[in-house]
């Protein structure tokens, strides 16, 4: 395991949204769709994220 | 092998062994029963993750990750406190329950609410309740949500006023975690951009920076003094700040602290069980306590069915059933991944539950039952406390509990109710013992102490605003402006109403204890789960194996019978200690309206269930009856 791999599976375990992860998909699957940037791909997610039950517990 | 723990005093290593045994075998054979049998998970079916794979909410993802991810989001404040609480009974029904509980019933609903879910897209159980049982299942699950999470969150603040309370230390700290919040949002956002890791080490030396800046508040007479709260001004501050987080951007507070909490939570379970692990502290109470009649002071109630109730967390968690129908089941890459994210998650926190429930129960019981009873039990002086618990048959002196007071830096440790304080007095013995020799005692205390609080608010302030959406949800077929969710007059209003909803309950905790609002919560919690249970029973069956219904059948009975119980015994009992309506008549004014209140509310937790398990068993039967008539007539 390298460095960068353990860094990213900590952010995703502590729920960090994945950006990179985002863009390869569309390059991916979507090429000819826009991608949206970093900064709104951020904001985009972690506003889904508290608005719904599902995503923290007692 | 719980057995041979009952000798005179027993070493943390019997419960952890028994416990580590129960597990294993619970997972290595029950699970991959449910795994094979039940939901036969093919690593060929491909996932929601991998069929709707749209790199936002979709993401396939390591099952490593998964579990991480899934354990950080069912493990909060509940499976700590919950057990604390029940230590009164002695720590072998909280142990037993916590075991059998979990490997039965709470990591069997998780698993198989997570298996309904991957195979209908990653559907939320208010949606799985509309379609597999009724509409009526359906609209009863939203409410009961809604009902649990206000409980929820008006006794968790609960707890955390009762450990503020009269406390500068301990205010300062948990105050100044708000501006490092902040300050690590506009850090995010501006300074450096996106880089999560660094902001979040910065953010944790600063809470330790907090911590010794409340030690200094609290040792410099004009500061303490202004930090010196009373419970309801905590109570109001605490309610101004749920309505902040609830209407504040996301980026500027709830997501910095989330970050932040993750990495403390996930810190402070594995140095627990480190220090629990090497220390093997003996268990100072006695196994079983002359309380499981009924006349506990921590809280009112017989051992059935109000242990069942006050663990809820940690053997059996309703709210975990909106997890596996919320993010995980969106993440996981594989079928079988199921089994060690959705059975082992709950597993291990059921271990986190066995770990405070040690700790609380390597107190000595004289001082255990003096920080958790109430003052109308044991007076508000060390002299009248020592002689009240002596006299109960455990020993200690005033001169024990000042000394200790004095040590963990508090002024008094007298009625601390609500959990945090005897299990951070715990927790601060064995990292003390652990980490520092003995030594430290009053930072270690106030670590547990910010951990705790911590952990507590970043539930205060998400569960609000994700009530604040689903309030939202609901006013918007009412007026449609109130449903859109950036008009900020209608943000604003559901704000307010959803803070108002659980500071009403809070505030009636502050003037009228701790001890009616926590089996709420704990009827309210295994209601859902009732709820979640009724679902997984629905879907086995329609699946066309009644037989195997019995995985779900089991806890299901189990849960009605025991909430049913509570919730009777809790509006009606004779005894004024335990049956509100009964307490409603020995006072006036706004402490009996509070009675009558939790009376409704428990009243509605019944009814909630009886419908749904009612309209459950009528699909059931329906699902099973054709199926025979087809054999019947060829």
């Amino acid at each position: 395991m390298t460095l960068r791999e353990v860094r990213d599976a900590v952010l995703r375990i502590i729920g960090a949204p994945d950006y990179d992860g985002y863009v390869a998909h569309m390059r991916e699957h979507h090429p000819d769709e826009p991608v949206i940037s970093r900064d709104a791909f951020m904001r985009e997610r972690l506003a889904a994220r508290y608005e719904r039950p599902g995503a923290r517990c007692c | 092998m719980l057995a041979l723990s009952r000798g005179e005093t027993v070493s943390a290593a019997w419960l952890l062994t028994a416990a580590i045994a129960t597990y294993a075998i619970g997972y290595r054979f029950y699970s991959r029963f449910i795994a094979q049998r039940v939901f036969q998970l093919d690593a060929k079916r491909t996932t929601p993750a991998v069929r709707f794979n749209d790199g936002r909410d979709y993401v396939p993802t390591n099952r490593v990750i998964v579990f991480g991810h899934h354990f950080a989001a069912i493990a909060g404040p509940g499976p700590l406190v919950g057990p604390t609480l029940a230590a009164q009974f002695g720590f072998l029904p909280g142990t037993i329950w916590l075991l059998v509980g979990a490997v039965v019933g709470g990591a069997v609903q998780d698993f198989v609410i997570l298996c309904a879910s991957i195979r209908r897209d990653g559907k939320s159980l208010a949606a799985m309740a509309r379609e597999e049982i009724g509409p009526v299942a359906g609209g009863m699950a939203l409410f009961a949500i809604l009902g649990i999470m206000i409980i929820l969150i008006a006794v968790l603040a609960l707890v955390i006023v009762n450990a503020l309370k009269s406390s500068p230390w301990g205010t300062v700290t948990l105050l100044l975690t708000i501006p490092i919040a902040l300050f690590l949002g506009v850090y995010l956002r501006w300074v450096r951009p996106h880089r999560v890791l660094e902001a979040t080490a910065i953010g944790v030396a600063l809470l330790i920076g907090a911590l010794y800046a409340g030690q200094w508040a609290a040792a410099t007479p004009v500061v303490a003094k202004m930090f010196t709260l009373s419970p309801i001004v905590l109570a109001w501050s605490l309610m101004v700040y749920g309505f902040a987080a609830s209407v504040l951007p996301v980026w500027l507070l709830l997501a910095p602290r989330d970050y932040l909490s993750a990495f403390v939570k996930i810190g402070v379970v594995v140095a627990l069980g480190i220090g629990i692990l090497f220390l093997l502290p003996p268990l100072k109470m006695p196994a079983l306590t002359r309380y499981i009649d009924g006349t506990g002071p921590v809280f009112a109630g017989s051992l059935f069915p109000f242990a069942f109730i006050t663990i809820a967390c940690g053997a059996v968690s309703g709210f975990h059933a909106l997890i596996s129908s919320g993010t995980t089941p969106k993440l996981l890459e594989s079928e079988p991944d199921a089994r060690p994210v959705g059975y082992g998650g709950m597993l291990t926190e059921s271990m986190v539950a066995v770990m405070a429930l040690i700790a609380a129960c390597a107190l000595t019981p004289g001082v255990y039952f003096a920080i958790n009873s109430p003052a109308s039990a044991i007076g508000t002086t060390v002299a009248s406390a020592a002689t009240a618990v002596s006299s109960w048959g455990f020993q200690v002196s005033p001169q024990d509990l000042t000394n200790l007071a004095h040590q963990v830096g508090e002024a008094s440790l007298l009625s601390r109710t609500g959990g945090a304080p005897s299990l951070a007095v715990g927790m601060a013995t064995i990292f003390s013992g652990f980490f520092s020799r003995g030594g430290a005692l009053a930072l270690w205390y106030h670590f547990a102490i910010m951990f705790e609080a911590l952990f507590i608010l970043t539930v205060l302030d998400a569960g609000t605003r994700v009530g604040r959406f689903i309030l939202q949800d609901l006013l918007g077929h009412i007026s449609p402006a109130l449903g859109r969710v950036s008009w900020y007059p209608g943000v604003v209003l559901a704000s307010a109403l959803f803070v108002a909803g659980w500071g009403v309950f809070l505030i009636q905790g502050v003037t009228g204890g701790f001890n009616s609002l926590w089996p709420l919560f704990g009827i309210a919690n295994q209601l859902l789960a009732a709820i979640a249970l009724s679902v997984g029973t629905t879907v086995i069956i329609k699946m066309g194996k009644p037989r195997y219904a019995l995985v779900t059948l089991v806890p299901l009975v189990w849960l009605v019978a025991v909430t049913s119980t509570a919730s009777v015994e809790k509006i009606f009992a004779a005894d004024p200690k335990l049956g509100l309506l009964a307490h409603a008549k020995t006072v006036t004014g706004s402490l009996a309206f509070a009675d009558y209140l939790d009376a409704l509310v428990a009243g509605f937790f019944l009814v909630s269930v009886l419908v749904v398990v009612f309209d459950a068993v009528r699909v059931w039967l329906r699902v099973i009856s054709p199926a025979v008539d087809l054999v019947a007539q060829p």
